[in-house]
């Protein structure tokens, strides 16, 4: 490759890590943020002391979670000018403003009351913590709101003209912030962040059940972490059926590399689902495929017969990398289905009450603790690979985009940037579970517990 | 409606305002972190962590509104810095990140020597951050070039003698900053360490800061003339005298909050001088704010958010600074180190 492209392939990776790892660490600090929320409400509710307990517990790695959340989003804002110049040139006026918005209404808000909510609690009277809870967690998923408006927008643009120097113009920001894409993909989100959260949870609890299946703060936990579980998996199937055909509708070659169709299937056959395939982009079909006819129509286009315009269809230089787009996104529905098998089987145990002492159901949680987070950073890649080659979908390329920087500095920072995250996620987990082997005991004690009465009130 | 030429000068403010605030908020606690990779004594260094625990991560929210508030309503000048300043800006944020860890994670072990290496740390990640914004005001203030909206530069321009005087110069201000923040909130040896430190970076600040304006003003002809016009020079002459007087006398004040207000209005005398120099340029030489900015719609978008969310924020933030004021004590029972 040419030294130009090895640069742009640089920092392609860059994005892509520093995004992921983000993703990660702010889909859980919402999660987090919501399940804390819900737990001192209960415990405001019915005051029973395991509630302050747990949430006490999930405080203190909540804590530590924001805190690199925060300094590896402080990364992400500026990505865009470092790495990617004249797509900030071209498409800044329309970013910009849902990007500072999302700093404005919502980082403000959570980062505001975060102190009151990590060591406030001997500071300020219970009503008062709890309604910095509630920001905190409101904050967090109006930030969202405003980040995936602004990843939607580069799915689907809309509300915008071409101005001086083929500048994006804001034309209309209703448009813009409610541009087609975006309510699918904001509740799709918004699922994965709680479900991933509550698979996480659940996966620690049944580590300290199978420790000990009688330690009444587990159980508490694992209980609630699979009534999510339960509920949200089928919702969340509902949610992803509706974001693909608003994808199909919107972007229907990332639709066509998901399923690797390339050709349209005989008239009447319908489109297969393809469980198998090594997708070939220089010949243009796939090797090995192993499909099953019709079904993939059934959940495309709802009945047995109708086909989906194949990659063929499209001009080669405008379609994605299939290979990946389509195994990623294999990824994403088998762990999706899983969540779902587990979420039913919890059903049947709590209806048999067996849940807390089945050994084969707390393994399987923590086998599959990752699992939500998997599936969330396989759906990045499928909607965001599937984007390419274009940052603003059908508007501005991805080869057009990248700044005037030189290849050394972009390949030599993403090494080092790689190096880093991996250490301090490496840290970051060693930290974690060794909270988590610890279940959370009676008069659990939040974060940095002797802060309170280390600050003399005047 | 507002006339466009306002709609600039009001987002120019307000991103100014977010910088500043980010400066004089997060430079504190850099300043608290480098100070506290210094001390000796465990206790200290918890007091002084404990100081900066619950308020530093609001404080660091400032940086991301203002890189967000760069690229809405300053696309170019946001296009241009970033590949200009590739290297030094990575390096900050991965120090702010090593910063983050070091200080959240610090309690997650009761081994000392540990905990020794964790501050340690800390000190590095921000010696690294404030040397890397030293470095980038400097490089910003001796001119970037560009050509059609992009960097055209080799992207080196920050290792110059000036931009790594910057550098040097900003490590000595925040560490002023932290020095005044900790003679605040501490008491006894620990505050009275922090007096004579204090005392101590006021006078560095003070000679690098003279050396500074006059290297800026050697640096560029339209530098000098800005700086020497009359109702520049000797209002800020004025206010650095009465500032640094009211300083030395405030040690002996019953209000120890003092020497850090005192502090503070150097370092807003200082921004307030660097955008004299550069005004009405946003990336010198040759970008101006007006040639910079994004469309009226798309400021006057955001000031109207500007306008209506500051308020509130800042009376938010002011509360969570006041539920954790008063002195650092540490109750020696139940302080294992």
């Amino acid at each position: 490759m040419e030294n130009v492209e090895w640069g742009l392939m640089a920092a392609r990776i860059q994005f892509a890590v520093t995004i992921s790892f983000h993703i990660v660490l702010a889909a859980f600090s919402i999660g987090l943020a919501n399940f804390l929320l819900v737990l001192e409400a209960r415990w405001l509710y019915r005051k029973e002391p395991v509630d302050l307990d747990i949430y006490r517990y999930w405080l203190k790695i909540f804590a530590l979670n924001v805190a690199i959340g925060t300094a590896s989003g402080l990364m992400l804002e500026y990505q865009f000018g470092l790495n990617w110049a004249r797509l900030s040139t071209q498409a800044g006026e329309i970013l910009g403003p849902l990007m500072f918005y999302e700093v404005m209404a919502a980082f403000f808000l959570e980062a505001g009351f975060l102190g009151i909510m990590l060591f406030g609690t001997n500071k300020v009277g219970p009503k008062l913590h709890f309604f910095a809870t509630c920001a905190v967690a409101v904050g967090s998923i109006i930030s969202a709101f405003w980040i995936l408006s602004a990843n939607s927008w580069m799915h689907t643009p809309r509300g915008f003209g071409i101005g001086a120097e083929g500048r994006l113009v804001a034309h209309d920001w209703w448009a813009i912030i409610f541009n087609p894409s975006f309510p699918y993909r904001f509740g799709h989100m918004m699922l994965a962040t709680f479900l991933a959260t509550a698979m996480l949870i659940a996966g620690a609890s049944a580590w300290q059940l199978l420790r000990n299946s009688s330690n009444r703060h587990a159980r508490v936990q694992f209980s609630m972490a699979l009534w999510t579980i339960a509920v949200l998996a089928p919702v969340q199937i509902v949610a992803g059926d509706l974001q693909g055909e608003n994808t199909l509708r919107y972007q229907p070659q990332k639709v066509a590399a998901m399923e690797g169709a390339w050709t349209r299937p005989p008239p009447g056959t319908g489109e297969p689902l393809r469980l198998f395939a090594l997708p070939d982009m220089a010949e243009r079909q796939n090797h090995f495929e192993l499909a099953i006819p019709h079904v993939a129509s059934l959940y495309l286009r709802h009945d047995l017969s109708s086909s989906i315009k194949p990659l063929t269809e499209f001009a080669a230089q405008d379609i994605p990398p299939v290979a990946i787009v389509f195994w990623a996104f294999r990824l994403m529905v088998g762990l999706g289905l899983l969540m779902l098998v587990l979420g039913i089987a919890s059903l049947v145990l709590r209806y048999r009450r067996r849940l807390y002492t089945t050994r084969w159901m707390q393994r399987c949680c923590l086998l599959m603790a990752p699992a939500g987070f998997m599936a969330m950073i396989s759906g990045w890649v499928v909607t965001e690979v599937g984007r390419q080659p274009f940052t603003v979908y059908g508007v501005l390329r991805t080869a057009d985009s990248a700044s005037t920087v030189s290849s050394e500095q972009v390949v030599g920072s993403t090494f080092v940037i790689l190096f880093f995250y991996l250490l301090v996620f490496g840290i970051g987990l060693w930290v974690l579970l060794r909270i988590l082997r610890q279940p959370a005991k009676r008069a659990e004690q939040g974060p940095q517990p002797t802060l309170p009465d280390e600050i003399r009130g005047p | 409606m507002l006339d466009g030429d306002v709609i600039v000068l009001l987002s120019a403010a307000a991103l100014a305002f977010s910088v500043l605030s980010y400066v004089l908020l997060d430079g504190t606690d850099l300043g608290v972190g480098m100070l506290m990779g210094l001390t000796r004594s465990a206790r200290q260094r918890r007091a002084m962590a404990v100081s900066i625990l619950p308020i530093w991560d609001a404080n660091e929210t400032w940086l991301v509104l203002g890189g967000g508030g760069l690229l809405a309503l300053f696309p170019l000048a946001y296009a241009i810095l970033l590949p200009a300043l590739y290297v030094p800006f990575i390096a900050m944020f991965l120090a702010l990140l090593v910063r983050a860890m070091a200080l959240e994670f610090r309690d997650s072990t009761d081994n000392s020597t540990i905990k020794r290496g964790i501050d340690a740390l800390h000190l590095c990640g921000s010696l690294i951050a404030t040397g890397c914004q030293g470095a980038a005001l400097g490089t910003l203030v001796q001119g970037i070039s560009s050509q059609n909206g992009q960097f055209t530069g080799t992207g080196w321009e920050w290792i110059s003698p000036f931009a790594l005087y910057c550098a040097g110069g900003l490590v000595v201000g925040y560490a002023w900053l932290g020095a005044c923040w900790l003679y605040w909130r501490s008491e006894a040896e620990l505050q009275q360490t922090s007096r004579w430190q204090a005392q101590l970076l006021s006078l560095a600040t003070l000679v690098l800061m003279t050396i500074l304006l006059a290297w800026t003003a050697s640096l560029n002809p339209d530098y000098a003339q800005r700086l020497s016009t009359p109702l520049v020079m000797y209002p800020a002459a004025g206010i650095a005298l009465t500032v640094f007087i009211t300083f030395w006398a405030s040690f002996r004040s019953r209000f120890d909050v003092l020497p850090l207000i005192c502090a503070l209005s150097v370092f807003v005398l200082a921004f307030a001088l660097i955008v004299v120099t550069i005004f009405p340029l946003i990336v010198p030489p040759d970008l101006s704010i007006h040639a910079a900015a994004s469309s009226e719609t798309s400021q006057s978008f955001m000031l109207v958010g500007f306008a209506l969310l500051m308020p509130v924020t800042f009376v938010y933030n002011t509360f969570g600074f006041r539920v954790f004021r008063g002195k650092i004590h540490s109750p020696k029972a139940r302080m294992p180190e």
